[in-house]
């Protein structure tokens, strides 16, 4: 008989206060009792419609059913089927809106904690287990993947597992993209990622860092090197600014800067690590979505007092995830919602010291089904900062296309695919993630990793 | 890791290392440069390639001990590794079709403009190079700044080559003295990049000056490097490290330059400390 408690259980979190001043994770994960007990309130549905919402199709009622069973490590084998990196997604999912948003359980009270469960497998794996998976006996067929990130990572794993000799390239030092440079250790522990890493690694994935494709080799070149297909999963890394006044003052930061310093060559660590980061008393980012979250979590972390998360929208029309508005505003983030920056304002030698802003009224749905905002005339202030970043997102960097005129794309860069293979318009080359879609969550770019890796597979395979 | 083949020392800061790199010296082009990482939870830096050999598969980095990362760079010996370099990024010079040329360097900035020299004068331009620098115990590259200019003049800020002055003292000159350029490439600190293009604007001659901005990934990433260009907003690392000197906004550049000021003498004073006090730069 299942548990019929209507609220998930608990998961222990880092005090707020706590952990508003350190870098440590603020989730802390099951217990093997509490798992065990959360896995009882999975009804074990016999039509899965959780696992609709699963980009990469984890058997969710199997995998939760083992743990119910004490099984953990058939839990995370279960997961492993289909997800390479289950400890990841158990992060950094939108659960919510995804698989637990059709559990059964949903309907009255809270759905299963499908993210903490699997979380747990994962996890518990790790710690307890070796990775022993044996590599496939190779086919002989090169493959090249661009780019380490969760697209990347799932499309070279799923096509080692079917024998490719897949080879990553990676334009950082450290493979892991977003999953190194974005997401704050709090929420992800680099540690973590590059465990996941070597797991894929085990099943056969040669990783090459420091390797910038379109720059070093172009796809033409990697042809003639001897891959037979190509997957471009170089993520969204090429950050948008407002382009208002001001914007180049000392002081102003994109997030993916500000994010890459911090999270990337670990300046929250300075001067023990070499790179710094500026961070002062009144810190302003803008945009609403999780990388804004992110940024102002960290700027928190770093000492700031007043973090203002500036937004033009209601709070309601935030694209970030519930439970990261809900964090941020537990740790003291302040939001100042329908509120569009003007221009920034600096000191007489260039430094930031304040942001114009107007506020804004919601007006009639605009083409995203959103209401849009209008500015209220008049109403323009200045909010006292001395730090500015920007989180208004991130659109594919440009460096592969610029150097293959036959790849094509969208007028604001996403490659153009075939929805259902990830085919590009270049014969035998596949793209997927945030290359395509621009910045979206991780999730989305492991499915897409995997149906490429399905295309390309049978492209071979012909 | 990247192994450094050869090792020679310039002057008393400025070192040179030829660095086995096959991939990036079959691809690299003068103006173009690497990001190299020395250790771990070390920075990247962006190095412009000086030269590159594709047949030995080699890259030319030339550098000054100005922080903490040059500083354990140039204690690494020839047969040790870089730990991390990649490249060759950035956009590379358009040289071509030119028929005479003033080169100009100052100071470490002056092996950044070595190969654009040697490939303006491949291409079969006439090039006069122009390199400056504070005192002659700095002079760097004059053998192979012969080889590849058809006149080579060096100006020292006080004087001690026996030629005093700055390398847009000697500009003007030539220009005064009536030869014709249709190209000036200048660089070296942007005070001086400034000051070559304010020279040479009202002569229209176009003037290609190279951004070393302060970069994160150097390739497009973290938007770090921003630059105002004309009314527009470029990356060095990707629009550049070329632009159009009568075009770039040099005092915000400068501006932007400082950002970190504080943070870098810190690092490096750490870093001294920790060797044992000897500073001699």
């Amino acid at each position: 008989m299942a548990d019929m408690s209507l609220k998930k259980y608990e998961m222990p979190h880092q005090n707020a206060k706590v952990r508003s001043s350190n870098f440590k994770e603020v989730a802390l994960g099951y217990t093997e009792e509490t798992a065990m007990k959360e896995a009882n309130r999975c009804l074990q549905c016999k039509h899965k419609p959780c696992v609709a919402g699963c980009p990469v199709n984890v058997q969710i009622p199997e995998f939760i059913k083992l743990i119910g069973e004490g099984d953990f490590e058939g839990a995370c084998e279960k997961i492993k089927e289909t997800n390479s990196l289950p400890a990841i997604c158990g992060r950094v999912c939108p659960q919510e809106s995804q698989c637990e948003q059709l559990c059964v359980r949903a309907k009255k009270g809270e759905a299963v904690g499908i993210g903490r469960l699997e979380r747990f497998a994962a996890d518990w794996f790790m710690e307890n287990r070796q990775d022993n998976t044996e590599c496939t006996i190779r086919n002989g067929k090169k493959v090249a993947v661009i780019g380490s990130g969760p697209a990347g990572l799932t499309c070279a794993g799923d096509l080692a597992k079917k024998g490719y000799e897949v080879t990553i390239f990676e334009a950082f030092h450290v493979p892991g993209g977003v999953l190194m440079y974005g997401i704050p250790e709090f929420r992800l522990p680099k540690a973590l990622v590059q465990k996941e890493i070597e797991s894929v690694k085990q099943l056969g994935v040669n990783i090459m860092t420091n390797m910038v494709i379109g720059k070093v080799l172009s796809l033409d070149e990697l042809v003639e090197e001897g891959f037979e297909a190509i997957f471009i999963g170089s993520g969204a890394g090429l950050p948008s600014f407002l382009g208002i006044p001001g914007e180049n003052l000392n002081g102003v930061y994109s997030a993916n800067e500000f994010l890459t310093r911090i999270n990337l060559m670990k300046a929250y660590k300075y001067p023990e690590a070499d790179t710094p980061v500026r961070v002062t008393k009144n810190v302003a980012v803008v945009g609403g979505g999780n990388v804004a979250m992110d940024a102002a979590r960290c700027a928190k972390r770093l000492g700031a007092e007043n973090v203002y998360i500036v937004y033009r929208r209601s709070e309601e029309e935030m694209p970030a995830r519930i439970e990261e508005v809900h964090h941020a505003k537990e740790e003291g983030i302040i939001l100042k919602i329908l509120s569009n920056p003007t221009r920034i304002i600096g000191t007489e030698d260039g430094w930031v010291k304040g942001m114009e802003c107007i506020e804004m009224e919601l007006g009639e749905p605009d083409a995203s089904g959103r209401r849009r905002p209008v500015p209220k005339e008049g109403s323009e202030h200045v909010l006292e900062v001395e730090t500015v970043i920007m989180a208004i997102g991130q659109s594919p960097n440009p460096l592969i296309k610029s150097t293959t005129p036959d790849l094509e794309t969208q007028k604001w860069g996403g490659i153009i695919v075939n929805e259902d293979t990830g085919a590009t318009s270049k014969e035998g080359v596949y793209a997927g993630g945030d290359a395509v879609t621009g910045a979206a969550t991780v999730i989305l770019a492991m499915g897409a990793g995997r149906k490429a890796a399905t295309a390309i597979d049978e492209y071979l395979s012909r | 890791m990247y192994r450094i083949v050869k090792k020679r020392i310039l002057n008393p800061t400025v070192k040179l290392m030829e660095v086995e790199a096959p991939y990036i010296a079959k691809k690299a082009e003068p103006g173009q440069f690497i990001m190299l990482r020395v250790s771990e939870d070390g920075e990247r830096i962006p190095l412009t390639i000086a030269d590159y050999d594709r047949q030995e598969g080699t890259v030319t980095i030339i550098f000054q001990e100005v922080g903490k990362t040059t500083r354990l760079l140039g204690e690494l010996e020839q047969g040790d590794s870089i730990l991390d370099f990649a490249g060759p990024l950035g956009v590379a010079s358009h040289l071509g079709g030119y028929k005479k040329a003033a080169v100009i360097g100052g100071g470490l900035g002056t092996a950044i403009a070595y190969p654009q020299a040697k490939k303006l004068h491949e291409l079969g331009a006439e090039v006069d190079v122009i390199a400056g620098f504070r005192d002659s115990s700095l002079i760097i590259l004059e053998k192979e700044l012969e080889q590849v200019s058809s006149r080579l003049f060096i100006a020292t800020d006080d004087g001690s080559n026996g030629n005093k002055g700055f390398v847009t003292d000697v500009l003007d000159k030539l220009i005064k003295e009536g030869n014709q350029y249709d190209l000036v490439v200048a660089i070296g600190p942007l005070i001086m990049m400034k000051m070559v293009s304010l020279l040479t604007k009202p002569y229209g001659i176009k003037t290609i000056v190279s951004m070393n901005s302060v970069m994160i990934d150097g390739t497009g990433m973290c938007g770090g490097c921003r630059v105002t260009v004309g009314d527009q907003t470029k990356f060095s690392c990707v629009d550049g490290p070329d632009f159009d000197g009568h075009m770039v906004d040099f005092d915000e550049a400068m501006r932007r330059q400082t950002m970190y000021k504080g943070q870098e003498k810190q690092s490096l004073e750490a870093h001294i400390c920790r060797l044992g006090g000897a500073f001699n730069g």
